[in-house]
């Protein structure tokens, strides 16, 4: 069953009527099982859940220790252009946001990806806005033969694509896709894209599948938490990761929680998202699906990141730029949301270190 | 007494194989190695970087420890056998633990293709050891691919619940004349001592020592535990009674005759 069947019958389910309904003793049983459900996950969400969150986090810190160690992969993103044809109310890329647009020439990437491994890294995740004249998949392949002399692993966050599409970019190199559905609830989502491909939820919503299927090895999901009510829309995202799990038993299923940052634009989210909320969502996803990697960006601010760092957390950007050009430019521009987190690579090795965890750099070597 | 164990040309008196995977520091790598006495030390190439010293893992192992790259991250034979050579080339080390994993949620190795993998790579030269899910005629067509060593799982990677395949590592022991090596689930020196005990040939740890509080007193149990069960298991352990003896045997009228 293709995924979006499955979401449409998830729809109808009122994660509200049965989150509020859980009880403290619910909970305290699933701290004990080894599989959790559904409803399980479900109940991880709720208010009483909220409550319990010491208990769950040091079941959760156990479940991540076992699974990965201590251990955290840090990768910076690199953007390449932001042109974009779509009109999400909420990003600063926004085709309507008059702002000064970019792409980089080849010989621009490579004096970026020069500049980005001069920090160790060699896991890199390449970035577009969807414009399939500025940056189509001929020019994003282009670039990927370029960072392949530097980086040992290359994922894309781009447009989503037909299957021949990512299979293209998987034989020059790309060997992790980065897609975030940004709302499951299909009615916000199509109010939040008014215009441009984007609109098609569901063409957005099978891309993982679709890379799969061309035999990506590794898949992030996610959703933009801020567009729709947290605990639902955590909830569909545990779910479609647990489906890309079994669907694609040799695909490595990671999810990421990011939340609405201050970007060009006058976007105010309509469901903000406690720092205590995120960390619910991390710890209940981590006992739900205890082999997919959970990634936090820099997004987050450097406090709440390192507090993250033994919670469940397995990814992490560093160094970070949203603005294209922003590893070797000084002149700056416009960035796609606010960094909140400013330090850079080396900072961040030791932060990790100071927590007793290994600062990841390398964790897949290029066979292609 | 000579005990040694041979796998190809090596001759090794410690029977414990050490995981490098899921620690905090390198540097307490080789404090591990010392403390356990391991002398096989399993590393992944998709972790080694070779452009910075500090975090290649090859910059940690002495030269009398035998290196064992394995093919973490292969999802089958082909990439398996990419992995093996380019570790070899990197490496210098002709020894190699396949591992060939085609599911991510359970970590389960994939038999059929580990076993295309161990005749590609056996017939390269390496001394090949294949992880795999404890079945006899795969790990007899691994034999006959020309193995080394049959390395069945215990649980799970990283669960630590010991030997739940028991009695399936037991038929291996009993069937198969390579050295069996338990990789996989232990999470106490009692199991590695338990497997040991049984007749493995050696255990290999990862988790259960990178992820102890202080995985060198870990490690050190660690070595120590395989060290007893070895030495019950030469000494011949007296066997075990369900009942005690019964006061009033049923055939004890025989003895009068």
């Amino acid at each position: 069953m293709p995924f979006y069947d499955k979401i449409v019958e998830l729809q109808n389910i009122d994660t509200e009527a049965i989150t509020e309904s859980v009880t403290a003793s619910q909970v305290a049983k699933l701290l004990d099982k080894s599989e959790l459900r559904y409803e399980d996950y479900l109940a991880l969400l709720s208010p009483v859940a909220a409550h319990m969150l010491e208990e769950i986090a040091q079941r959760a810190y156990k479940v991540t220790l076992h699974n990965f160690g201590r251990c955290i992969l840090l990768y910076t993103p690199l953007y390449l252009a932001d042109y974009c044809v779509n009109y999400c109310v909420y990003c600063g890329f926004n085709a309507s946001n008059q702002i000064q647009r970019r792409k980089l020439s080849l010989p621009e990437v490579d004096l970026e990806a020069q500049e980005i491994v001069k920090t160790g890294l060699k896991h890199i995740l390449i970035l577009t806005g969807e414009s399939r004249e500025h940056s189509p998949v001929s020019y994003i392949r282009d670039c990927v033969c370029i960072l392949r002399k530097y980086f040992s692993s290359i994922a894309i966050e781009i447009y989503p694509l037909s299957a021949d599409e990512y299979a293209e970019l998987i034989a020059a190199g790309v060997d992790g896709l980065t897609i975030y559905q940004e709302v499951y609830d299909e009615q916000i989502y199509s109010r939040l894209h008014p215009k441009g491909p984007k609109r098609d939820y569901r063409f957005r919503l099978e891309a993982p599948e679709r890379a799969g299927r061309a035999g990506i090895r590794t898949i992030n999901i996610g959703p933009l938490l801020g567009l729709g009510n947290w605990p639902r829309e955590v909830f569909l995202a545990g779910v479609h990761a647990a489906y890309l799990q079994r669907r694609f038993p040799d695909v490595e299923v990671s999810i990421s929680f990011p939340r609405m940052r201050p970007q060009c634009g006058d976007y105010e989210p309509e469901h903000p998202v406690s720092d205590q909320e995120l960390v619910q969502s991390i710890l209940a996803l981590r006992l739900f699906l205890p082999r997919v990697g959970i990634t936090i960006s820099t997004r987050e601010s450097a406090i709440l990141r390192d507090n993250l760092i033994p919670l469940s957390v397995t990814k992490m950007s560093a160094g970070s730029s949203t603005v294209v050009g922003g590893h070797t430019d000084s002149i700056g521009g416009i960035g796609q949301f606010e960094i909140s987190d400013n330090r850079t690579v080396d900072e961040m090795r030791e932060v990790i270190a100071g927590h007793g965890y290994k600062p990841i750099l390398k964790d897949w070597h290029d066979l292609t | 007494m000579d005990d040694k164990l041979k796998i190809g040309d090596a001759q090794l008196d410690s029977r414990l194989f050490v995981g490098t995977g899921k620690f905090a520091d390198y540097k307490l790598i080789p404090e591990v190695i010392k403390a356990s006495k391991t002398q096989v030390v399993t590393v992944a190439l998709r972790r080694v970087d070779f452009d910075i010293p500090a975090e290649n893992m090859l910059e940690y192992l002495s030269s009398d420890v035998i290196m064992m790259p394995n093919t973490s991250g292969a999802r089958n034979t082909e990439e398996a056998v990419k992995i093996a050579r380019i570790a070899r080339a990197a490496s210098g080390s002709n020894w190699v633990k396949i591992e060939v994993i085609s599911d991510q949620k359970y970590l389960l190795p994939d038999n059929f293709e580990t076993i295309k993998a161990v005749e590609i790579l056996a017939k390269e030269g390496f001394v090949v050891l294949p992880y795999m899910s404890p079945d006899l005629m795969a790990a007899k067509h691994m034999v006959d691919a020309g193995a080394a060593a049959i390395m069945p799982l215990g649980a799970p990677i990283g669960t630590n619940r010991g030997l739940k395949t028991r009695e399936l590592v037991k038929v291996l022991i009993a069937e198969i004349d390579l050295p069996i090596i338990v990789d996989a689930g232990i999470g106490r020196p009692s199991e590695a001592a338990e497997a040991m005990e049984m007749g493995c040939a050696a255990v290999l740890v990862n988790t259960a020592i990178a992820t102890a509080d202080d995985p060198v007193l870990m490690a050190e149990a660690f070595g120590q535990a395989v060290e007893s069960g070895r030495k019950a298991f030469l000494s011949g352990p007296g066997a075990t009674a369900e009942l005690a003896k019964a006061s009033s045997p049923l055939t004890g009228f025989l003895r009068n005759e």
